[in-house]
């Protein structure tokens, strides 16, 4: 206990002696939040639409209205020809096509349930897809606000175009991202880091130093550990500070609940920069085999891509990424108000993931060389 | 007894035998000097006495304790100062000094007691709280080598502990070695400094991996018909840089 007491200070010394890792520290929650959110976005701000009404009734200019004034789709053409607003398309005058058939007041009057053909440039297949959820959800709305033709039938009509994101209400794809980030930071921090300040003293020498003394295997990863982890929960802290005062991203659930997760996850973030400090003798060569692993990390965590859109066995190796289960978990916590129970089996995942990773790791580092 | 033993030790890596059934006993209190050419195995040779490199075959006893079975015994009662200087650079003298006696299980008061000692005897008092990487290299390592004596060890490993500084801090500090070993402490130390190797009690000169002599200087002068031990480790030595090709 002795000997971990005073390499704990001597950690924690060592890591606000260095200026710059501090001053990063407390920066790279602010600029990651800052840039990333922004720049990494699938937001569609303004898409020019085409119109093709085959109906030509009250309902359906509704329907290009609604578009229009939700502020998000510009008109950019209309005509009754398909084939005009497809050279539109091509020529990228324009982002997407709603086609409106012919009889589709009739059916909304008669049927409650009318059908709506939107055609959509889907080289970026993301911003499409969040380009039709946008329509969906519009025109859901708008529905919903049709009246029915007799009173005796009231039941609200239904356009056929399912919507999702309803647990986005202001159409803020920031509050989407923010959570994501977060994990993202505390995982470059937690591993980074890791691997770095062991690998420094390999460099250095000290670490055949503490070696050749009396400590313990584990009390050394301990002493390295603990303060790394203090430390990316504070620099989560920081983020989530800054992503509720300047993006107003809500903290519907419990904020215990998002720190017992990231306590959690951190000992597999940790875990893994133990093990990259173990297999690697210099600094560059943790640099390296850490973004090598984060990189794959990262795209297969649904932060950019959904894990859905994924094919099935790319699914099914997500399931084994502890980061998946934490983005999971801090959308469902922050944006949806999710407890403890809704994500026990996050938690699980996470603490399962942490034990395992912790294990390997420790198992890998030895004071002596085979 | 003998504070060291090494009874045909050996380390291999792939198909090369970097140390090649060596045997040595180093009596306690001694100055023992473990000499040879850069590449010989002297580096390899004291990572496995000291527990950082595990033997492919034979035994080592350091302070009475193997080296396989026992080894946290064997690391409580060693000091280790490495060539590459050891103690942390961002820690001040007194911050190292506080660390290490720490690890080694020393109580606060003592801690204090030998810090103080210890600054005062190296005349580092006024600048205890400098970082030590502001301080000159000859003054790191006079201070590397009291902090690995702070717990008191029976044995001390130096490899290469006068590298790069001048002649009269490398004086002074073969003075702390001779103080160390009038205390009882056994010295092992290498060293490319043939002048330092005269002041060693006993001495072996590696050469491939194994000991191509051992004795006291005065000895290895007369077997080998010199007047230096440069002399003799040349006249070892070269034969083998010669068939390496170089």
């Amino acid at each position: 206990m002795r000997a971990l007491r005073v390499l704990l200070r001597k950690e924690f010394l060592q890591i606000f002696r260095n200026p710059a890792l501090v001053r990063m520290l407390f920066l790279i929650p602010v600029v990651q939040l800052l840039v990333l959110s922004n720049a990494a976005t699938f937001e569609v701000k303004r898409a020019r639409m085409y119109v093709v009404d085959q109906d030509r009734s009250t309902v359906s200019r509704g329907v290009s209205d609604r578009l229009a004034a939700s502020g998000r789709f510009v008109p950019a053409g209309a005509s009754g020809s398909v084939a005009a607003g497809q050279e539109a398309l091509m020529r990228r005058n324009v982002e997407l096509i709603v086609v409106i058939p012919s009889g589709f007041e009739r059916d909304v009057v008669r049927t409650r349930r009318a059908a709506i053909q939107l055609l959509l440039n889907a080289e970026d297949g993301a911003t499409a897809g969040v380009t039709a959820a946008y329509a969906r959800e519009i025109l859901a709305r708008y529905a919903r606000e049709l009246p029915g033709v007799s009173a005796r039938a009231p039941a609200p009509a239904r356009i056929e175009v399912r919507t999702r994101g309803w647990y986005n209400a202001e159409l803020d794809y920031r509050h989407y991202m923010v959570p994501g980030i977060l994990v993202q930071l505390v995982t470059i921090v937690g591993t980074l880091l890791t691997a770095m300040n062991i690998v420094r003293e390999k460099e250095a020498g000290t670490l055949d130093q503490l070696n050749v003394t009396p400590v313990s295997r584990g009390t050394f990863i301990a002493a390295k550990l603990l303060p790394l982890w203090t430390i990316a929960l504070a620099v989560l802290g920081i983020g989530l500070t800054v992503a509720h005062l300047v993006f107003g991203v809500p903290m519907r659930g419990s904020l215990p609940l998002i720190f017992l997760a990231a306590g959690l996850y951190l000992v597999a973030a940790l875990g893994i920069g133990l093990w990259i400090s173990s297999v690697t003798e210099t600094q560059q060569q943790a640099m390296f085999v850490n973004f090598s692993i984060l990189m794959v990390y990262l795209l297969m965590s649904g932060l950019f891509t959904p894990v859905s859109a994924m094919p099935e066995w790319a699914q099914r190796v997500a399931e084994f990424n502890p980061m998946m289960h934490f983005i999971t978990l801090m959308r469902n916590v922050m944006l949806k108000g999710a407890g403890l129970a809704d994500v026990a089996r996050q938690l699980l995942i996470l603490g399962a993931a942490g034990a395992v990773v912790l294990t390997v790791a420790v198992r890998q580092y030895h004071k002596r060389a085979g | 007894m003998n504070a060291i033993m090494v009874r045909e030790l050996t380390r291999r890596f792939g198909r090369f035998t970097a140390v090649d059934a060596i045997s040595v006993d180093v009596a306690a209190g001694e100055v023992f000097g473990f000499l040879g050419a850069n590449g010989a195995g002297k580096t390899t040779a004291i990572k496995m006495l000291i527990g950082l490199l595990a033997p492919s075959s034979g035994s080592a006893r350091v302070a009475g304790y193997d080296v396989l079975t026992q080894s946290d015994a064997v690391r409580r009662n060693i000091g280790y100062m490495s060539q590459r200087f050891s103690l942390y650079d961002d820690l001040s003298t007194r911050e190292n000094i506080s660390l290490y006696g720490g690890i080694y299980g020393l109580r606060d008061a003592e801690i204090r007691t030998r810090g103080d000692e210890l600054l005062r005897h190296l005349g580092m008092e006024p600048i205890a709280d400098a970082l030590v990487g502001t301080l000159p290299l000859g003054w790191k390592q006079k201070l590397a080598f009291s902090v690995a004596l702070l717990h008191r060890p029976a044995v001390v490993f130096l490899d290469e502990p006068t590298g790069g500084v001048d002649p009269v801090t490398r004086r002074q500090f073969w003075e702390m070695i001779y103080a160390a070993a009038a205390r009882g402490t056994t010295v092992f130390v290498t060293t490319h400094y043939m002048d330092e190797a005269e002041y060693c009690d006993r001495l072996s000169i590696m050469v491939d991996g194994r000991i191509a002599a051992m004795g006291t200087p005065a000895a290895l002068k007369a077997e080998f018909g010199v007047a230096s031990i440069d002399e003799v480790f040349v006249r070892l030595a070269r034969p083998a840089t010669a068939a390496a090709g170089g």
